[in-house]
């Protein structure tokens, strides 16, 4: 046994303690365990795989871009490569959704076109669509942006009648196609009276309840409301109809129901009837494909409002 | 060890160590357990199940394409990932356990690197002959015989690294149809990669790190070490008894300076007489006769007279080699032992051996070990309660809800239905409220929906509430989801809220 230090800072070391290296501070000695070798060769090696992979692929940075790297890599050209393995995957389905009935399209008959419709649809609408109608759809209430979720639509709900709003749009004047109809704006051809009479019994059309409010809880004059009728039926019933139920062939909305386009209140109802709208939605045939507008058709049909 | 002269070298070659083979209870259990745990991961993915024909019929299989886990009875579903973590935590208690009370006994006998490395150790010995052969084959010149020596060992090597390397990835896929794809060129890419880099991790890591990678690449010996106390066994070496250790004439020479020291030291040598102070100035020689049984045996290259270290897996074969030479010599076995921290003092004041299970049962471990087994019977319960069809749903609140044009009010829900059975099955939707709510799906007339087997269903539900009915005005209203099993009647059930308008 070792005999105990005469100065505290002296270390005694024990049997089967690791050599020291020789530097001693206060008397704090230090073991020599060496790193091994090998260790020494993995971090060569990876000098040598961080200069090769400088040269194998785009690393340095220059005034204008970075070096290209010999093996030409370059994380673009490989999404691009990988979207064109999913669109080649894809491109019979494509070609399906061109030719077949859309009508046919269902998960029960057609599953797998079905679903990849559903998705390529719901793309198409994100990207295109939404920035009006809303990602969920929904619309915009207050510029008149339709919502596509319920079960109320200017031009119609069937698949193909959404087929055709999608690919030709409404009232824009590049496709000849577009659906076309135009209110008149009634200042100046109707009174002010007149004007408040026929508001007033626009908003009462759609009061199923008898309770003074219409649909959308706006309170109108009943009134005025009788006293509208004949104002109606001599300027407005020629395209939105008699009992007001609206023509789909003019894309004249339905008064009678809950769904009020630009809003139900007394003043969105007078700002229309004084100055008109004139919503317009631009056709998307050039754009997008056929097989896109089909898809998004089948996917606005599936949200709910579809007929 | 007194400084050196000469700056200390920052590097240090890896040394050569040669293990010789010996015999004894704690190498057959070694050798047991070899052929156990390699049989085990070679021949589980080839074990069949039969699970009807929509299912993939391999015991044990990670399906991560279609995300599914077989086991025999037991199928895993994403959803389900629960029973993995449960796993997880098992084994992490395990290891408290087991590290706690046996040391490293993981290290030692069931890690893999040890198991593969016995096994490389072994084909070592087969073809190059035991140490001493080695030894004589390592120091001399790249002749014929050394060249046809080491190519057939690391031949061999490469053939076991290559179906270890193999078995892995039939864990992943059917088994016979992958062995056949990658025979014939046919197999994916990952497939190859994946044989390709444990191929060379096995025959690199068996044949060539080897004690390497447990002295510096793996974290255990480091996290284990702060899992022992002084109850904990592991292997050690009884110094009280072996030391001062010596061998042939040296050790003679020790015996008689000590008879000599003693004799001069008169009776009281061995303190029985009281008041006795002298004690003899030279020590009788130890049971340890110096032989390096011990250390030729160890696969790490250390030398466990030394006391605890790092690097020893606790693998038990120098207790065989020591047993064995303790027989020769006539000494009683055990001078290696499995032995705790708190057994030194208690034999050195000259008490009896403590038994092993005295040192294994105590809170601690007692602790772990309901802990374990809580978790286990929690997952057990889990496994038989959990149901064959399940149901979530998410509700699209985008917009929150949707006027019709007659006033009612319509919310929309994304439901899952899972069915987990092996058949199709047919589900009825509905719901459970105080209020009238109806219910319309997506694409279909009536409220069944066909889910084919081992698949998930999404499906769109739309809740009406008519504007004369309460939940139309309401803010919100919570209601019941449910679907219904056709045949079986099982149901699964989902509860959610229906927004209104939150006006009159």
């Amino acid at each position: 046994m070792t005999d105990q230090p005469q100065h505290p800072e002296e270390q005694v070391l024990q049997e089967g303690d690791p050599d020291t290296t020789g530097h001693s501070w206060d008397g704090i000695k230090e073991f020599n365990n060496p790193l091994p070798r090998w260790w020494l060769w993995c971090f060569y090696l990876t000098i040598i795989w961080g200069v090769a992979y400088t040269v194998l692929y785009p690393a340095w940075p220059g005034i204008s871009g970075a070096t290209a790297g010999v093996l030409g890599y370059s994380t673009r050209a490989e999404v691009a490569e990988e979207i064109e393995r999913f669109e080649a995957l894809n491109a019979d389905l494509r070609t399906q959704l061109t030719e077949v009935e859309l009508a046919n399209v269902t998960r029960q008959e057609a599953p797998e076109l079905y679903n990849f419709a559903l998705q390529a649809g719901a793309a198409t609408f994100t990207t295109w669509c939404s920035q009006c109608h809303g990602e969920g759809a929904a619309g915009v209430q207050a510029a008149g942006y339709p919502n596509l979720l319920d079960d109320d639509w200017l031009w119609g709900g069937s698949l193909e009648d959404i087929q055709m709003t999608i690919a030709h749009g409404i009232r824009n004047e590049d496709d000849p196609d577009a659906r076309w109809s135009e209110m008149t704006a009634f200042e100046g051809i109707l009174s002010d009276e007149e004007i408040a009479q026929v508001v007033n019994y626009a908003m009462a059309l759609s009061d199923v309840d008898g309770d003074g409010a219409n649909a959308a809880n706006h309170a109108y004059d009943t009134t005025l409301a009788s006293a509208g009728e004949n104002v109606f039926l001599d300027n407005c019933a020629a395209c939105h109809g008699d009992a007001g139920d609206g023509d789909r062939f003019l894309g004249a909305p339905n008064l009678t129901d809950a769904i009020w386009l630009y809003g139900g209140s007394a003043e969105a109802v007078e700002e229309t009837v004084r100055h008109s709208r004139f919503g317009v939605m631009p056709a998307w045939s050039g754009r997008l494909s056929e097989a896109e507008v089909n898809a998004t058709a089948l996917y606005v049909h599936s949200l709910g409002g579809g007929e | 060890m007194a400084s050196q002269d000469a700056a200390p070298k920052l590097y240090a070659a890896q040394e050569p160590i040669f293990p010789k083979r010996v015999k004894g209870p704690f190498r057959n259990f070694k050798w047991a357990l070899m052929i156990f745990t390699l049989g085990i991961y070679y021949i589980t993915p080839w074990i069949r199940w039969d699970r009807g024909p929509s299912l993939p019929d391999q015991a044990v299989l990670v399906d991560l394409a279609n995300r599914r886990f077989f086991f025999f009875w037991i199928e895993i579903w994403p959803h389900e990932f629960y029973f993995v973590a449960g796993l997880l935590i098992m084994a992490g208690l395990g290891l408290f356990l087991f590290t706690s009370a046996l040391g490293r006994v993981w290290c030692g006998y069931a890690c893999p690197q040890t198991v593969w490395t016995d096994l490389f150790y072994t084909v070592e010995r087969w073809i190059e002959g035991d140490r001493n052969a080695r030894l004589r084959l390592w120091k001399q010149k790249w002749d014929f015989r050394k060249w046809r020596l080491r190519v057939t060992k690391w031949i061999v090597w490469l053939l076991i690294a290559v179906a270890t390397g193999g078995a892995w990835v039939f864990y992943f896929a059917d088994a016979p149809t992958l062995l056949g794809d990658l025979l014939t060129g046919q197999a994916a890419f990952v497939a190859y990669a994946t044989v390709g880099i444990l191929t060379a991790t096995t025959f690199i890591f068996g044949g060539f790190a080897r004690e390497q990678i447990c002295i510096y690449a793996c974290p255990w010996p480091r996290i284990q070490a702060a899992m022992m106390d002084e109850h904990t066994i592991t292997v050690a070496y009884r110094d009280w008894r072996g030391e001062p250790r010596g061998k042939g004439k040296k050790r003679r020479e020790m015996a008689e300076a000590a008879i000599e020291s003693s004799r001069l030291a008169g009776p009281t040598i061995r303190g029985t007489e009281p008041g006795a102070t002298s004690a003899p100035e030279v020590e009788a020689p130890g049971d340890c006769i110096d032989c390096m049984a011990c250390v030729n045996v160890c696969p790490m290259g250390i030398d466990i007279r030394d006391g605890q270290q790092m690097e020893c897996i606790t693998c038990a074969l120098c207790i065989d080699a020591c047993d064995e030479i303790m027989d020769k010599v006539g000494k009683p076995r055990g001078l290696i032992d499995y032995l705790a921290l708190t057994d030194e003092a208690n034999e050195r004041a000259g008490n009896t051996k403590v038994p092993v299970m005295r040192h294994i049962l105590r809170p601690r471990t007692l602790i772990y070990t309901a802990l374990w087994a809580a978790v286990g019977v929690g997952l057990i319960v889990a496994l038989f309660i959990r149901s064959e069809i399940d149901l979530t749903v998410a509700q699209v609140r985008n917009p929150q809800f949707v006027t019709l044009s007659d006033g009612a009010v319509r919310n929309t829900y994304d439901i899952r239905i899972r069915n987990m059975t092996a058949a199709d099955a047919t589900f009825r939707i509905g719901l459970t409220s105080d209020d009238v709510l109806r219910v319309d799906l997506e694409g279909s007339q009536d409220l069944m929906v066909e889910v084919p087997a081992d698949e998930t269903l999404l499906q769109r539900v739309y809740v009406i509430a008519r504007p004369e009915d309460a939940a139309s005005s309401r803010e919100r209203t919570d209601f019941r989801f449910w679907v219904e099993e056709f045949d079986t009647e099982e149901r699964a059930y989902n509860d959610t809220t229906f927004f209104g308008r939150g006006q009159p």
